[in-house]
């Protein structure tokens, strides 16, 4: 993983005494409140209904074992001993003094984190695939172009006050995809040309929130040296004209859409043509430089004889090898997902000592490296397939090993209500009523991948609209209700979910998902996807057994 | 008098930014002018040194182009800190349409923007009444070095990194 040199750390350090002086002068007066919030906020401190809330930039997933121990330690020291995997695999404390944070950001310094860009209306952190670098599909390693977009983007003096958040997703696997490029602000997919040349096709104006849109196709093909200038071109034309009057309207698909994707296009062209070419754009040099941080490890080879006959003889191991472990590129590895996804722990959430046992997982197993997954649970990449029931074994002990990896009850889910002021109603508990529904694992498996994704309010950080079942909490007279959207998609065939119909109250949710089930069940043919099933049949059948009068 | 930051140091504000509404008969001593006032009398106003333009965030500093050497002064207003539009106008004028002259921040310019807008080009700075100036100052040095070229450093640091 990347690693960094003075020039990085130096940027990094200087942040924290800037925000440490920016904290200072908030608490002694001469920052007023409405000028350190945009400032706070983009070192990711938001101040939530219970606490602040701290969030730390995880980029494009990578955490190193030290990382997560040094995590683990703030968690204690300054939280209440736990901390929160987000679906933009960042990292998140929910209960951090104000006073305390520039302390937290000076230890998160010393392993090469930082909270930088988090929050506020800015470029975020980079997200791409949780298994980049370890699937035989992919054109190439993504995490390169990822890390050469964070830097590119951390202070940009241009776009650091935008008229809206802005996030950019990179996939390199043709026909998955894992980082749902489609529904972000900007979606690089990683492609080769005709000659062999690497390069992006790029997508604009995908999102969710209260306007969800698959993003638009603006370049069939950006030759890989001139990513960064083509994207100062994309953030200009947006930056100059997009909406400012209204916080709903002002994200870049609302500008893509109005101007249409071609005349958008377009506009972005004429930028870049002052600037392509330039001395910002990117050099081999550079990008073999990057390539470096990402070299495969040592990998070894192993017999795998003992591994086949520990899959034969335990039928519980194997049926977790089949849901939680993917097949790696390297002959005898294996991609392992540990969950966080048990029932009755909020999704995402870890408390210090199980970060730590994960810290320990990933030095013992997996070169001493995990990611954060869009799913909220963790990656360990580099597993022998030899010692893979020894890892079972400790992740069950753990509570790591729940075999529910795209289940139903694998679900994500916002903080809600819980813990974010800008709530409609909770999340947490609607989604342990359901684990708690759907707890027959047998069961599960027979209704196969299922994405049920929750979010607390329009802002969709549950991303609700992509789930292939989706549930929004809205405010019906100053209470509580939920409003189901079925059809939605994250990957290749992206989909935003249509809704059902009227919400339904917290303690109807597990009835509902359940009739829903039961329809899909009953309608399926074969192995069948819940997804597909839907796409043959439509909504009709579920609305009528939904709403149907219990008479 | 109101206070300025220009080439890193503070220096007396002498320059009355005038309405939008403003005629040009009000135009005595310095004065920035508003873009559309500005344009409808460039011709009169050529070489004239007294006289600065500036531009508010929703408008653009293409117009200028063809006057760009003749003016002393071109501000660039920050109706709130957070509409960051004027960042890029700044850039473009430098960037774009060679403009060698004086870039002002006017308007809701505060210390902790002071060095994203230096990198854009500005070198000149009406911090907000209340903001302290001198700390505002040392804002221009908050970091020392960045990843991306801009206006006050032509390489990214890719092509600099040692
Ligand atoms: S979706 Fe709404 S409730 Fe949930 S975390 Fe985001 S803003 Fe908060």
């Amino acid at each position: 993983m990347y690693k960094y040199d003075d020039y990085d750390r130096k940027i990094v350090q200087e942040r924290v005494a800037q925000f440490r002086g920016q904290t200072e002068r908030f608490f002694d007066g001469t920052l007023g409140a409405d000028e350190y919030l945009p400032l706070r906020l983009q070192n990711g401190l938001y101040v939530q209904r219970h606490a602040p809330m701290l969030r730390v930039a995880v980029p494009y997933g990578m955490l190193s074992s030290t990382q997560l121990r040094t995590l683990a330690r703030v968690s204690r020291d300054y939280d209440k001993g736990y901390v929160h995997f987000t679906t933009r695999q960042n990292v998140q404390f929910n209960w951090p003094e104000i006073k305390d944070v520039p302390s937290i950001l000076e230890e998160l310094a010393e392993v090469e984190m930082h909270a930088i860009q988090t929050s506020g209306n800015c470029i975020r952190n980079t997200t791409t695939d949780q298994f980049a670098g370890v699937v035989e599909d992919e054109v190439l390693d993504p995490r390169p172009y990822c890390e050469i977009i964070r830097q590119w983007s951390t202070f940009h003096p241009e776009f650091a006050f935008l008229p809206r958040k802005f996030k950019i997703a990179v996939n390199s696997v043709p026909d998955v995809d894992r980082a749902a490029i489609l529904v972000h602000d900007i979606g690089l997919q990683i492609i080769k040309n005709e000659a062999g040349e690497v390069g992006f096709k790029v997508f604009v104006g995908g999102g969710l929130g209260r306007t969800p849109v698959i993003g638009s196709e603006i370049k069939a093909f950006l030759p890989e040296k001139h990513l960064l200038t083509y994207l100062d071109a994309i953030l200009r034309v947006y930056n100059l004209n997009g909406r400012r009057d209204n916080k709903y309207k002002a994200r870049i698909k609302i500008l893509v859409k109005a101007m249409t994707p071609s005349v958008f296009a377009e506009a972005v062209e004429k930028e870049w043509a002052h600037n392509k070419d330039s001395d910002a754009t990117l050099t081999s040099a550079e990008i073999d430089r990057v390539k470096t941080f990402f070299v495969a490890p040592d990998y070894v080879s192993v017999s795998n004889a003992e591994h086949e006959a520990q899959l034969a003889a335990n039928p519980e191991f194997a049926n977790w090898v089949k849901r939680n472990v993917n097949t790696h590129k390297q002959d005898g590895y294996a991609i392992v997902t540990l969950t966080l996804k048990k029932t009755g722990t909020p999704p995402g959430d870890a408390s210090d000592k199980q970060v730590e046992i994960i810290a320990n997982l990933a030095d013992k197993y997996s070169f001493g490296e995990v990611r954060v997954a869009h799913d909220q649970n963790i990656v360990l990449a580099d597993v022998q397939q030899a010692r893979l029931y020894e890892l079972w074994q400790e992740a069950k002990l753990a509570g790591f090993a729940t075999a529910n990896l795209g289940m139903l009850t694998d679900m994500i889910c916002c903080p809600g209500g819980d813990f974010c002021g800008l709530a409609n109603a909770k999340s947490i508990p609607v989604a342990e009523q359901i684990q708690l529904r759907f707890d027959d694992l047998d069961y599960l498996y027979d209704l196969g991948e299922l994405e049920l994704n929750i979010s607390g309010c329009m802002n969709a950080c549950g991303h609700h609209h992509i789930g292939n079942i989706g549930i929004l909490g809205v405010d019906k007279r100053g209470e509580e209700f939920y409003q189901v959207s079925l059809g939605g998609d994250s990957g290749k065939n992206a989909a935003i979910g249509k809704i059902l119909g009227p919400s339904f109250a917290r303690n109807d949710m597990p009835d509902v998902i359940e009739k829903i089930i039961n329809v899909f069940v009953e309608n399926r043919h074969d192995d069948e996807l819940f997804i597909d099933t839907y796409r043959r049949i439509g909504m009709d059948l579920f609305k009528e057994r939904v709403y149907a009068k219990a008479d | 008098m109101p206070k300025l930051i220009k080439n890193a140091t503070i220096i007396d504000n002498e320059w009355l930014t005038l309405e939008k509404d403003a005629t040009i008969d009000a135009v005595t001593g310095k004065a920035l002018l508003p873009l559309a006032l500005y344009l409808e009398n460039a011709a009169a106003l050529s070489d004239n040194s007294n006289v600065g333009v500036w531009i508010d965030s929703d408008e653009r500093a293409d117009a200028l182009e063809p006057h760009l050497n003749n003016i002393a002064v071109i501000a660039i207003n920050f109706p709130k800190f957070v509409d960051g539009r004027g960042y890029s106008i700044a850039r473009i004028l430098r960037d774009q349409l060679g403009y060698q002259g004086e870039l002002r921040a006017i308007g809701d310019v505060l210390h902790d923007q002071m060095f994203y807008l230096k990198r854009c080009g500005f070198d000149a700075f009406a911090v907000r009444e209340d903001t302290a100036t001198e700390a505002a100052l040392a804002g221009l040095s908050d970091f020392s070095n960045s990843y991306q070229c801009a206006v006050d450093e032509p390489k990214p640091m890719f092509r600099r990194r040692g």
